[in-house]
Parts: structure tokens; sequence; C-alpha cells
């Protein structure tokens, strides 16, 4: 009943996605304003439809319907409620119908705004979502149904949408459930955010594509999207940084990201948009880039919609291996086909998106902000290489030939240092025209207070050239922000007669772009320390202890005290948890129980570290296997992970800064144009 | 005067980009292999990185947590996407390889803790080198369980 009704309002919704589509085009073509409106209205319908259909699937999966194809793999009764409601992006069928959903809730926002400026913007940008839309409806109801069957026919259990002849329905006693794995607080927010953050990149691209099919060219399509392209920018980051936190807690290995193709694929848009968010300023400020920001904006279309088709089957140890299925030759075609027709209609406007100065300074604010895109475009390029690597050696030589972490750490670490030192030097940059002796004047105290910083570090923490180097770097670039906050505030402070922090707050209050850019800068330094700290100071040891053995790493000692094993039917798992007493340099810290749960439906293990954080490091214990009759001995592997925290605590700032940043306030339009022609210092208004 | 120099720092990022891929590469490549590979190629690639796929054998499965030493013996499977999916899909082709005592197998040594997939008709990943003494030392084990999570269709089916 259920089925068959979140399925009808599934071909609905295609339906008038499609009608949309079709109305939208003629309206634009003919200049048919009432049918434009029809289109409008259609488009706005589709989200309200879905989520109907949406509905009947999350009421089939916390009901225990496993006649349903999908809530059987996905689901168990043994799984609480709230997971069976997650489980709606558990698996791909659900993920393709999650991911129109939320393009289509996005699409209803868009065609609510307030036309009457863009009017002519308006079919084109509902051509773009509709397009989008029936892709991915396409999918659902051609190929992925969540709402498939399973049916006896003479004997045989057949998956099916509507009974075939002479078929009784056939329902399973209990589901596969969701692999442990994924029961997880941070797994269950997870795929949402990255999802968030790709279908919000389709607006930027609807609106981009809109300006070229029409020919209106200017700025005014960054400026409606550019709240757009934060919020999506937000989301993606936020989904990364959870993937990462998940891995950290859950998967047991102490690290945080793998290189693992599947996060290549999430990270990969992130590049481009981070490099879009960057290079849109200069053509805000400039009226420069104008046919770079299009690319940008087509590439991390293009690498959504790839993205999407990498991450969606969620198989967590597949490295190499991605499940196969139908649907991905048309994801392939169609990432093909709307790359081919974007870059089509951008060589066709090309002509009109000429910048309207040229670069003067190899030093210019507009010149390190090119330098920033480049770089970023080459992370992009190391990843994307090493994505498809193996592809490419096994056309040539005929030999599979792969590459690992090793890889991209090398090839990308450069690049990571100069994107680093180019936040130390382009905040102080002026716009138009800046000489080495204007930014030496404003950088050298920074730099010289990096430096002793540096040398005291030398002596006192690490000589490994590397970690100092970073060192130097991340130091540059606090010192360099810091400085900046403070010039401004104490300008700003002279010239109101405010306080201090009074001046500081209103100043970043009124401009919140740069100065939440500086956030972000400065919660990027401290991811950076983090992540050298776990990179290059990571130790760890391993050993079998009997009860009362001690083992040590870095200046910690554990004590293994106890174990114990239990199960606990109802949530169908074995739960067999240690407990280690934590020394250091003589001193109890406190105990640690690390943890093994065995889940009998899936026979799998999940291994929960326990994990003592602190700014200084963090002391991550695993319960590896143990003995539970004779000796009752237990085997530990330990990781000493200096400064990680910093990855999280910069992690949380870095997503207070986009917030500060995005925050909506006021119409885009009443900002100011472009910047004046050169300034020696940023003035206030940038 | 300026052009020509906006041209050349991009010829040299560019450069730069090209000499970290191209070097990087060399540095860190693994070459996919199967097990049938291996055993044909033999001496040839002991000590080169490789990586090998295989499906595991459960009955091999040996855990010494003294030293955290795990061994364990994968059967060949095919490296070939398109003619695993011929043969009726991954678990099927895993299935078969395990229970199929004329295809060629080697030993795999591990050294860390065991994994939480790591059962008999898993398919294992590996990167690591083969030893002169043919077993396979592995750094780093990766694990795929199709069966359990991509079964399109209910094991109740035969006791109906």
């Amino acid at each position: 009943m259920f089925a068959e009704f979140g399925y009808g309002i599934l071909v609905v919704s295609f339906i008038v996605a499609f009608y949309s589509l079709i109305a939208a085009v003629y309206g634009a073509l003919r200049k048919s304003a009432a049918m434009v409106e029809s289109s409008r209205r259609g488009m706005f319908l589709v989200f309200p439809l879905l989520s109907l259909s949406a509905a009947a699937l999350v009421y089939l999966l916390i009901t225990n319907h496993f006649e349903v194809a999908f809530v059987y793999e996905v689901t168990s009764r043994s799984m609480p409620t709230y997971l069976k409601v997650t489980a709606w992006w558990g698996g791909q069928a659900g993920s393709l119908l999650f991911w129109a959903w939320l393009l289509a809730a996005f699409t209803s926002a868009v065609t609510l705004r307030k036309w009457e400026r863009d009017i002519e913007f308006l079919p084109w940008v509902i051509v773009v979502n509709a397009v989008t839309i029936i892709f991915f409806l396409g999918m659902v109801v051609f190929y992925e149904n969540p709402f498939t069957r399973f049916w006896l026919v003479a004997g045989n259990v057949e998956p099916h949408m509507f009974a075939p002849l002479a078929a009784t329905l056939f329902t399973p006693q209990d589901g596969n459930g969701l692999n442990p794995l994924l029961r997880h607080p941070g797994m269950v927010i997870h795929p949402p955010m990255l999802y968030l953050g790709f279908v919000s990149y389709v607006i930027p691209y609807a609106f981009a594509m809109a300006a070229l099919i029409t020919g209106r060219t200017d700025d005014r399509w960054i400026r409606l999207t550019r709240r757009w392209s934060l919020w999506a920018w937000l989301f993606l980051s936020f989904g990364l940084v959870l993937g990462g936190r998940w891995a950290y807690d859950v998967l047991g290995w102490g690290g945080y990201w793998g290189w693992d193709p599947v996060e290549i694929a999430a990270f990969m848009p992130w590049l481009t948009g981070t490099a879009f968010l960057h290079s849109v300023m200069i053509q805000e400020k400039r009226g420069l880039f104008k046919h770079w920001n299009m690319i940008l904006v087509i590439l991390t279309y293009a690498l959504v919609v790839f993205g999407t088709f990498l991450t969606r089957s969620g198989v967590l140890s597949s490295v190499h291996a991605f499940a196969n299925s139908p649907i991905g030759p048309f994801f392939m075609g169609y990432t093909a086909l709307t790359l081919f027709v974007s870059i089509a209609l951008l060589i066709w406007r090309w002509p009109l998106l000429h910048g309207e100065t040229e670069m003067k300074s190899m030093l210019s604010r507009e010149a390190l902000f090119l330098l920033n895109n480049l770089l970023f475009m080459s992370v992009l390029i190391v990843s994307f290489w090493g994505v498809i690597f193996p592809l490419v050696s096994e056309l040539f030589t005929g030999q599979k030939v792969t590459v690992g972490p090793p890889f991209y750490e090398r090839a990308t670490a450069p690049l990571f240092a100069g994107l680093m030192l180019l936040m130390g030097i382009a905040p102080l940059s002026a716009w138009g025209h800046s000489t080495i002796k204007t930014l030496g004047r404003a950088m050298w105290k920074s730099a010289l207070a990096a430096a002793i910083l540096t040398v005291v570090l030398f002596f006192t923490y690490t000589q490994n050239y590397i970690a100092l180097i970073g060192f130097f770097l991340i130091a540059l670039v606090l010192f360099v922000t810091f400085q900046e906050f403070g010039r401004a505030a104490r300008a700003r402070q002279r010239a109101q007669g405010e306080n201090f922090f009074t001046a500081l707050a209103r100043l970043m209050g009124r401009n919140r772009r740069r100065y939440g850019g500086y956030i972000i800068h400065i919660s990027m330094m401290l991811m950076a320390i983090g992540i050298l700290g776990i990179e290059i100071f990571q130790k760890e040891t391993q050993g079998s202890l009997a009860q009362g053995e001690q083992m040590e790493l870095a200046g910690y000692t554990i004590e293994y005290r106890e174990l114990a094993s239990w199960p606990d039917e109802g949530k169908g798992v074995n739960f067999t948890r240690a407990v280690v007493d934590v020394y250091e340099d003589g001193i109890y810290l406190g105990e640690l129980t690390p943890r093994i749960d065995y889940y009998f439906d899936s026979q799998q293990n999940m291994t929960i570290p326990g994990n003592r954080s602190t700014l200084k490091d963090d002391l991550y214990v695993l319960l590896v296997d143990w003995q539970p009759v004779s000796s009752m001995g237990a085997t530990f592997k330990v990781f000493v992970n200096p400064l990680v925290n910093w990855l999280w605590i910069g992690s949380l700032l870095f997503l207070a800064g986009i917030i500060f940043t995005a925050w909506p306030d006021h119409d885009p339009a009443e900002e100011p144009l472009r910047a004046p022609q050169s300034t020696n210092q940023p003035s206030a208004a940038d | 005067m300026q052009r020509s120099k906006f041209f050349l720092g991009g010829a040299l990022i560019l450069a730069a980009v090209v000499y970290l891929i191209f070097s990087s590469t060399q540095a860190s490549a693994e070459y996919f292999m199967t097990v049938n590979e291996v055993k044909a190629e033999g001496a040839a690639v002991v000590g080169k990185s490789l990586r090998l796929s295989g499906a595991v054998l459960g009955d091999t499965i040996q855990y010494d947590s003294q030293t955290l030493t795990l061994t364990f013996d994968v059967a060949h499977v095919s490296g070939d996407n398109a003619e695993i999916e011929a043969q009726g899909g991954l678990a099927e082709v895993l299935y078969q390889a395990v229970n199929d005592p004329s295809l060629q197998r080697v030993s795999v040594q591990y050294v860390g803790a065991k994994p939480d997939l790591l059962r008999g008709e898993a398919q294992a990943i590996m990167t690591g080198k083969l030893g002169e003494d043919g077993v396979f030392y592995a750094d780093e084990l990766l694990l795929k369980c199709p069966t359990k999570y991509e079964e399109a269709v209910p094991e109740q089916v035969s006791a109906q």
C-alpha cells in the first residue's frame, strides 16, 4: 500500500519536473511569462510531492516492512528507530531519492525568491535544476527503485515493483541491518552534510548557466549565488570533517584521512569550491577572471555529480572495487554530457566575458589570488591523477598500477605549504599594485616573530625540518592575521573613539566576509597544527599484557586492570570491554575503556578506542584481542597522537567562521562595486 | 613584459606540478597483481611494492596475539571487474574461489591488529612485498565482504 503510494508519487514528481522543464524552455524561447510562471509553480510542487514519497519510505523503514527490498537491505528489527530513519540514506536507492529530495527543497526555495530584477534568469535556472532532478529521479524510478518488493514466483523470491502473475508477497523475518560501522552519530549526519554541500552547488551552477544562456554575463549571477556557494562550502566542509572524526572514533586505525578514492571524490568539489570562493572576489572587485569563474563552477558541478556516483555506495573497505550497478554508465554519461553542454555554452559566450582591466603587478592581491587558484587546481590535478592512475596505467602499459597515501602526501605537501605562505602574504597585499617593499614593510614583524618561534621550537620540541617549515608557516599566518585584526581595530578605535574590543567587534560586523575569511584562515592553521602533529609525530606500539602488567609509550604507562564480556540480546551485540589505568611519569591520570563490539546479525566486530584527549596529545588505546579463560591476557595497540586535538578545535572554529561569513543580512546588490585602481593599504571596505 | 612574466610564472608552476606528480608516482607506485600473476612472476617481483587481491580462506586464518602476527591464505580471484561480473558477481566469485582447490594460493603474513572484517570468503586487498620464501608480507590489509550487504534476495529463499 505505502510502497505503491510512494512509487506512484515518485512517478508523478518525475512527470511534473519534466513538464516544468518543457514549460520553462518554451516560455523562455517564446517569451511567454505565463508559461514560465507555470513552470515555476510546477517546480515548486516537486518538493512537497517528493516529501510525501520520502515519508512513505521512512514509514516503511521504521515499521519493519521487510517485504520491501530496500528496507530489508538496510534495516533490522534490533535497530533503534532513529537509525531506521537514517537508513534512508544508508543504501543506494534511498540515497538517490534523498539527493533528489534535497535538491527539490533548494529548488523550491529558489523559485520563491523575488525575481523582478532577474526574471530573465528564472526559466534557465529552472531548466538546470529540473534536468538535474529528472536525472536523479529517473535513476530512482527506472533503475534503483527503493520501493521494489519481494515476490514469491513459483518457489523463487524475486524483486519486482508490481506483482508478477500468480505471485504472492514475500516478507522475510528480519532485515540485513545497517552495517554496524555506520551506526554512529557522526555517520548519521555525515552523508546528509556531504549531500547538502553537493546539492547546494547545483544552484550557483544553475545561475551561471542562466547567465551564459541569456548573455547577461555581468557579476549578477555571482552576487546572487554568493551565499549559496558559502553555505554549500560550509556543508561540504562539515561533511568532510565529520567523516574524519568518525574514522578517528570508529575505524580504529588512529587516523582520520586515508586518501581513499571515495574520500577524494568528496574532496575534489571542495577544492574547486574553495578556489571559486576566492576567485569570485576578484571578479567582484576587479572585473577579472570571468572565464575562470565559469570554468570553476562548471567543474564543481561535474565533480559533485561524479562524487555522488563514487560515494553513494557507502561501502567502506571497498577501496578499489566499487559496487557495480547499472547506474554507473548513466552517471558517467550524464557527467560527460553536462560538461560538454556547459563548455559549449561557455565557448559561445567567451567574447562577452573578457576582463575589464589587466593584471599589472605580480604581487597585487589579484595576482596572489590567481596563484591561490592555481595551487588549488594543482591539488585537484594531483588528486584526480591519483584516482585515475590505475586506469591510465592499465590502458598504456597493460599493467594496473596504483598509488597510495604516500603519493598524495608527497605531491600535495609542497602545494599546501604554498597555500599557507599565500595566506600569510595575500591579506597584506593591495588591489592593483604591491611591491616587495610595501609587502616587506607590512610583513617583517610577523615574519621575524615566526622565525624566532621556529628557532625556539628547534631547540625545545623537534628537529624535523618538515615540521619546522610547517610550524614557521603556521606561525607566520597566525601573526599576520592577528596583526591585521589589531591594525584595523586600532585604526577604528582612533577614528571612532571606541574602546578596542567594541572597535574590533563593529569592524568585524561591518565586513564579515573579510574578517570571517580571516577567522577561517586562523582555523585552517589550527587544523594544520593537528595534521602536522599526527602525521609527523605519531607514535605507536602494541603488545599482549597479563592482568596487572604495564606497557609504555612516549612517557605514558598503561596498566591492564580487567576485562569483561557480556551480550546484549536486545541490541544484538556482544560487548567486550577492557579497563586500563593510565599513568604519566608515575602520576595516575585515570582509566580508559577500549571496547570490541561484536554484532551477531552481521558477524562483524567494531573496535572502539579508549581515547584520552588533551591539547598536548591524544592517548588512543585499542583492544585488539583477548584470552578469556586461561590467563585473562589481552592485547592492546596504543597510539600517541601529538597535537591532534587542534584539528578538531580548528574544525569547530572553521565552521563558526563560515557561519559568521555566510549569515544572511542585506541584499547583496547594495554592496560597493569595483575597488579603486590601487590602494597601498587594503581599505576597510574590501 | 608583464604578460610574459605571468606566463613564465604559470609555466613554472605547471612544471613544478608535473614534477611533483611524476616523482611521487615513481616513488609510491604499487603494482596490482592477482595471485596467478604473482605465482607466474615468482622471483621477478620479490621486493617490489605490490597490491595483491585474493579470496580469504577461512580455515587458514591464524592469529598470534603475543606477536600480533596474522597469517592466512588467499585464493586467486580475477582482477578484472567485468570478468567478475560475468561470473556472477563478487560474492559468487569469492565463494567459488574458496571452494576450488585447483586455484593458485598464496600465504599472507601481516603484523598488527586483526581487522574486524577478516573472515572466510572476504576479499583481501593487501599492499606489501613478496618474500623470497613465497610468503606475501603485507603492510596494509583492506577487506571487502560483499555477501552480507549487497544481497538482493533474502537467504530464506532456500528454505522455501
